[in-house]
């Protein structure tokens, strides 16, 4: 009775896989007429909009969702509208994996704009690789990746550091004091950055790293006043940078003399940090919120108008927005009919877009060409851009590893 | 030399944070044998309630200490009359329940404020240093490191120089008894509770200038309370105290000969060595079961 009970739901459910898949043979035959052939454009939208990181992402959802706003106001792409799809991955890796494939799978997105922290990029990266599928991911990261499925809008640490340490070895000597939290970024770019001293004659005259939300720095203020340094080059992220920072004022040690360098602290760090503390200590981001283009006049005052007049754009939100654009114009290369993920990925390759930090390039290896700037904070908040570099800087993600590079076929090893 | 006294400045100084913290904490295990998970959440509350006051009113850090300090006592009044005073015989539940409170102050907090990190202005008057040679002090620092000390004198007084000290030990020593003197014990467990939390609540005015404002930031805080009180002994003021100096000397001296990391991390397994061979901690109350 049971057996027979059980054989006969079986064989219903393959009755209905089976007609299932009979009345819609596209979805066997071409994996290509699955996608944008309704009347508009599904894109996945997978930012933490709940949990730790929360703080930073949100602000990458409403830069993401301001440009699809923006693109559909002005007609969408191939009379098509962008049809935002929005998850909320909570903060949790292995979510985004989750979330991530029901929008590749599910939902039939073209593409996924997501992530701010390694962590949850790299759960992602199995799931948009076995789809096949196009991850836009907006933030600087330490490089050492080189997939064909992600499209890399922020910097890797070539293209922070280049002009910066020569930079600061000028300005304020060759010293270098390194501080930072206790994961892959900062220990990637401080790897980097050793390479470049060594290169230019400078020293690390101490390493150390402190645990992710660490909050109290008076051991390490101690030691940099012992050591005298002549640069602090601070990769403390989040929180951690806003005690750093605050502590680091308190203890009354001169940006002039002892300036902090830091790859990771935006508009966003500075805003709780105060401008009274963050001012006269330097940023290297390929954006700052006061650059002067047409673009970024446009999008700061259109990112206030909607989120409010008190919301800060900075180097990651920024990447979040023009991504958007570059894959609006990457769909507008593609026949409406042809449109796939990885369509759109040939298509993106060698695409340039003015972008409120300037004309950006993709490259050949999904990373983007970049305009590395070095900022100072002002005690309104905002960074004084001091410099930025004479042409666009290309991305090497594996700079820091000789005789690897990513290129147009993944990564080569020499 | 001049690192081993700043080292040592340092060390004192992470001591009267953690001091300020673990006291409201100590107090309302001592007393009511709660465990409050939501201790790092009053913490938090005390933060914001700073960060409000200065922001629509106008107020600096020092002065507004009494009104956060009035505040958060509220909400713990509230929470006790609500919530914990109903758990008393039922300690294990009161872990659970203070820990789902903790939850939904933190969330609460991030609905109604949101979750980015508040900028809180530290007092003018207290910024600089005060140097002794090669040893730098900050001047807020030390201003901290005499008001845990402040704190601690005064809550040592309220419990055994005033009529409501001696109703509350009468309370700990045997409640049923205490009751039959006309002592109300519900009206004192209430009012300890909620001067718990005040001093939770002051602990997290004091740290804004220094630290990140954010929802979460209890959480983290908590922990290093709950290390303080174990060390110390539950329910000791004086071990609260010792622990506390113990605690942050050893974080800063450990953590100059190595690195914040390992620091923290040889602090935590000398911890645990020390709760093996003396499980009830430095200093424990002697109390009659």
């Amino acid at each position: 009775m049971k057996r027979r009970q059980f054989l006969g739901r079986v064989g219903a459910v393959g009755a209905v896989g089976m007609t299932g898949s009979l009345s819609a043979p596209a979805l066997l035959s071409s994996t290509r007429a699955a996608f944008a052939q309704g009347d508009d454009i599904p894109v996945g939208v997978l930012f933490s909009l709940t949990g730790a990181v929360a703080v930073v992402e949100h602000t990458l959802h409403d830069a993401t969702l301001l440009a699809i706003e923006e693109i559909n106001a002005a007609g969408g792409v191939h009379g098509k509208q962008l049809r935002p799809i929005i998850e909320d991955p909570a903060s949790d890796p292995a979510t985004y994996a989750d979330r991530a494939r029901r929008l590749m799978i599910r939902d039939k997105c073209v593409s996924v704009f997501g992530s701010y922290t390694s962590a949850s990029r790299q759960a992602v990266l199995p799931v948009t690789e076995q789809r096949n599928n196009l991850y836009w991911y907006p933030t600087l990261y330490e490089g050492r990746e080189c997939s064909r499925n992600v499209m890399y809008g922020g910097a890797v640490p070539n293209q922070q550091q280049d002009d910066l340490i020569p930079w600061a070895i000028e300005n304020f000597g060759p010293r270098f004091y390194m501080i930072g939290n206790n994961y892959v970024y900062p220990k990637e770019e401080n790897n980097y950055c050793k390479s470049l001293l060594s290169k230019l004659g400078g020293e690390v005259v101490h390493e150390e790293y402190v645990p992710l939300g660490h909050s109290d720095f008076s051991s390490v203020i101690n030691r940099i006043r012992a050591e005298e340094p002549d640069v602090i080059f601070a990769t403390v992220v989040g929180d951690s940078d806003v005690a750093f920072a605050r502590q680091y004022h308190a203890a009354e040690l001169d940006p002039a003399k002892m300036p902090v360098i830091s790859l990771t602290r935006s508009e966003v760090e500075v805003k709780a940090i105060g401008g009274e503390a963050a001012a006269g200590h330097f940023s290297s981001a390929p954006y700052f919120m006061g650059h002067d283009t047409p673009e970024n006049e446009r999008f700061v005052e259109n990112y206030k108008a909607r989120f409010g007049a008190d919301q800060v754009t900075h180097f990651v939100s920024e990447a979040a927005y023009f991504q958007v654009y570059q894959f609006k114009a990457a769909l507008e290369k593609l026949d409406p009919s042809e449109i796939t993920p990885a369509a759109i990925r040939d298509a993106a390759v060698g695409l340039t877009l003015n972008a409120p930090q300037g004309e950006v390039l993709i490259d050949e290896n999904l990373h983007t060409h970049l305009w590395p700037k070095i900022g100072q904070w002002q005690s309104d908040g905002q960074a004084k851009v001091l410099m930025q570099s004479e042409e666009r800087v290309a991305p090497k993600p594996y700079a820091a590893y000789e005789g690897q590079t990513c290129t147009a076929t993944g990564l080569v090893k020499a | 030399m001049d690192v081993v006294f700043n080292q040592l400045f340092a060390g004192l100084s992470m001591a009267s944070i953690l001091l300020i913290i673990a006291l409201g904490l100590a107090i309302i295990y001592g007393t009511m044998g709660v465990i409050n998970l939501a201790h790092g959440e009053f913490v938090m509350l005390g933060a914001y309630a700073t960060w409000a006051l200065q922001n629509f009113v106008g107020l600096g850090v020092v002065t507004a200490l009494p009104l956060v300090f009035v505040a958060v006592a509220a909400v713990g009044w509230i929470i006790e009359k609500l919530m914990v005073q109903r758990l008393y015989h039922r300690p294990l539940d009161t872990i659970l329940a203070t820990w789902g409170i903790g939850i939904i102050l933190q969330q609460a907090v991030r609905l109604s404020v949101g979750a980015e990190s508040r900028f809180v202005k530290g007092p003018e008057l207290l910024s600089g240093n005060t140097e002794i040679g090669a040893l730098v002090m900050s001047n807020y620092r030390l201003f901290v490191i005499a008001f845990s000390i402040f704190v601690l004198v005064g809550s040592w007084m309220l419990m055994t120089r005033t009529e409501f000290g001696t109703k509350l030990r009468a309370v700990i020593q045997n409640r049923g008894i205490s009751e039959c003197y006309g002592i109300e014990s519900k009206r004192i467990y209430s009012i300890t509770f909620a001067y718990g939390a005040g001093l939770a609540g002051i602990a997290g005015a004091l740290i804004t200038p220094l630290f990140s404002t954010i929802p979460t930031m209890g959480t983290g805080l908590v922990v290093d309370a709950f290390l303080v009180v174990i060390v110390g002994g539950l329910g000791s003021l004086i071990g609260a105290a010792s622990a506390s100096v113990l605690i942050g000397e050893a974080t800063a001296l450990l953590s100059a000969v190595m690195n914040d990391t390992l620091g923290r991390i040889a602090v935590l397994a000398g911890i645990i060595i020390l709760i093996r061979f003396r499980p009830r901690g430095l200093f424990p109350s002697d109390t009659r079961n």
